[in-house]
């Protein structure tokens, strides 16, 4: 049976969903362990556990939360060496996927990176990756040992599978020329109320916003909801928004239960982040544009009109 | 400051990509400098300006990259390197950074600075990767970046804001597309790249050699697409109908 070592992607003692989904997802696929590093590592495994590890190496030396990179891949690197697992798992995520990268090259390996899915075929492990700007599917055989693949958060739903982790200490000393990049501060900007990844309503905004001065309008709509807001690539490209609002190929992938998308046309850039989700709600001045083809319910007309007065319709039900 | 940016040729965004036989992505079409890298370069020349120094573009690519080369020397780039190979065709993220990493360790520059991944490829690993094989730390996902000596400071893009982070140089830091607005190149600066150097090199010259491919495509197949639902021209009603399909969807 392979060996499947999944990255616990932990910020401030909390796992992120992706390390859930992909240990879910590693159990069909062979033996599990997750390597957890950093404050509160221990208090995390039982979580890692729950969802399928059978074993989880930990060191909380606090290195791994001040220094990008470098000490986690130090601590791969040994626990590599120590284990000879067949897949490595990493989640598709702005921390994860340094430490993957750094990995990857220390190991001499290549890697495969931004897919949806991983299964086991004829001993090895097959990748499926959202290609040619999310139009295609491509199935990639990992031929690197270990495989190492990067899968992109909200591609599986986390399930628990009622398991407890044996907790093992992982004697690594960090060195320390691999303390440099180090993170002095973090700062908090208060504009996201509700996470992206985890709102339950997404309401993005694209071209069709007309400019940044247009966007507190889909703020309104997602606090009446209880939602978050997101943007298209071509708004953060032009600077309307934060980098951290993007949904597509190269922003976050979300899986809501509703998801609006306003005044976006429906690239596949952006569409390979948000297809999953269960209802979409297109809100759109021209008719023709491919979002329309793919949402449950297409409204063509103006958006600049018709969020507004979504708004307080919901607010009306809300209070009525 | 010596600073290297890495560039790219990637097909126009504008246009529509096709595939090669093999699957790879097609390099014939249209092809532009990645959107991506024109912020890198935009930042590198802002660093140059302010603390002098040069700016050299690093790319790999086909004989046809120096088009979107000659671009970022327009905007100010004082000389390029270009590695193009036949061999390296279709090369992956590891085997493009070894190369990268070969090139950049002749120039010993101060400061590396790449896009966050590219428009095409979409991997987002060459940073790393090339972090690791140079020795650098990586300060990534910058959306801004101050130099104060031999000391580098980034704001890191978060999902909730930014952290800040330092390290000696020599080092290697990734930009997002909210670091800089890349300049227009002027008509003096156009004229001016015409006679700027770009440097040919071989994977023979740099002692590289191309490994396996880390993954072999056995297969392609269209996404999965979502079917059509119900469309609707906004009459004055369409909000009542989206309350209605908020409402059965239980957000509501």
């Amino acid at each position: 049976m392979p060996s499947i070592l999944v990255y616990a992607e932990l910020s401030g003692g909390k796992v992120a969903g992706t390390t859930l989904e992909l240990l879910t997802k590693a159990r069909d696929l062979g033996d599990v362990y997750a390597v957890g590093l950093g404050s509160g590592a221990k208090a995390a495994a039982a979580a890692l556990g729950k969802h399928g590890a059978k074993v989880v190496h930990i060191n909380e030396d606090a290195a791994f939360d001040d220094y990008i990179a470098e000490p986690a891949t130090d601590a791969l690197a040994l626990l590599y060496e120590q284990q000879k697992p067949d897949l490595i798992l990493f989640g598709f995520t702005p921390d994860s996927r340094e430490v993957a990268g750094r990995l990857a090259a220390r190991l001499g390996v290549g890697l495969i990176s931004n897919a949806s899915d991983v299964a086991a075929k004829d001993g090895g492990f097959v990748a499926r990756v959202p290609y040619f700007g999310g139009a295609k599917v491509a199935s990639m055989k990992a031929n690197a040992t270990p495989a190492i693949v990067l899968v992109r958060p909200k591609s599986f739903e986390a399930s628990e599978s009622g398991g407890a982790a044996e907790v093992k200490d992982l004697a690594v000393t960090v060195k320390a020329e691999s303390k440099r990049a180090h993170i002095a501060d973090r700062v908090v900007e208060a504009s996201e109320k509700v996470k992206l990844e985890d709102a339950r309503v997404v309401i993005s905004g694209g071209r069709g916003m007309g400019g940044p001065q247009n966007f507190p309008l889909l703020e309104d709509l997602a606090g009446a909801l209880g939602g978050a807001v997101g943007a298209s690539r071509a708004v953060v490209d032009a600077g309307w928004v934060p980098y951290s609002m993007q949904v597509g190929q190269t922003g976050k992938s979300v899986r809501p239960g509703v998801y609006i998308a306003v005044g976006i046309s429906g690239a596949m850039q952006h569409t390979v982040g948000m297809k999953t989700s269960k209802v979409i709600i297109a809100i759109n001045k021209d008719a023709e544009a491919p979002i329309m083809k793919m949402a449950d319910l297409g409204v063509v007309g103006d958006a600049l009109k018709i969020v507004p007065a979504l708004t307080a319709a919901v607010k009306a039900k809300k209070n009525g | 400051m010596k600073i290297v940016v890495t560039v790219k040729q990637v097909p126009d965004p504008n246009s529509t990509l096709s595939l090669e036989a093999d699957n790879t992505i097609s390099r014939e079409k249209e092809v532009v400098l990645d959107p991506g890298d024109e912020c890198g370069v935009e930042e590198g020349l802002q660093l140059k300006e302010a603390h002098g120094g040069e700016v050299i573009l690093v790319s790999m690519g086909p004989e046809r990259a120096r088009d979107a080369i000659r671009k970022g020397l327009s905007m100010g780039a004082d000389r390029a390197v270009l590695i193009t190979d036949p061999a390296l065709a279709g090369a992956d993220a590891l085997t493009t950074a070894k190369v990268l990493a070969a090139a950049i360790k002749q120039e010993q520059p101060d400061l590396v600075i790449c896009g966050t991944e590219s428009y095409d490829g979409s991997t987002g690993m060459v940073p790393p990767m090339l972090a690791e094989l140079l020795g650098f730390p990586q300060l990534t996902f910058a959306k801004k970046v101050e130099v104060d000596g031999s000391t580098i400071k980034v704001h890191r893009q978060t999902g909730d804001g930014y952290q800040i982070v330092e390290a000696a140089t020599p080092a290697l830091v990734s930009v997002t597309a909210a670091i800089a607005e890349p300049r227009y190149a002027s008509l003096k600066g156009i004229m001016a790249a015409r006679s700027k150097e770009i440097k040919q090199v071989a994977l023979s010259d740099l002692g590289v050699e191309k490994g396996e491919s880390a993954e072999t495509i056995e297969g392609m197949t269209d996404a999965e697409s979502r079917k059509a639902g119900e469309v609707i021209q906004d009459d004055g009603t369409a909000v009542d109908r989206i309350v209605q399909v908020l409402a059965a969807a239980k957000v509501l």
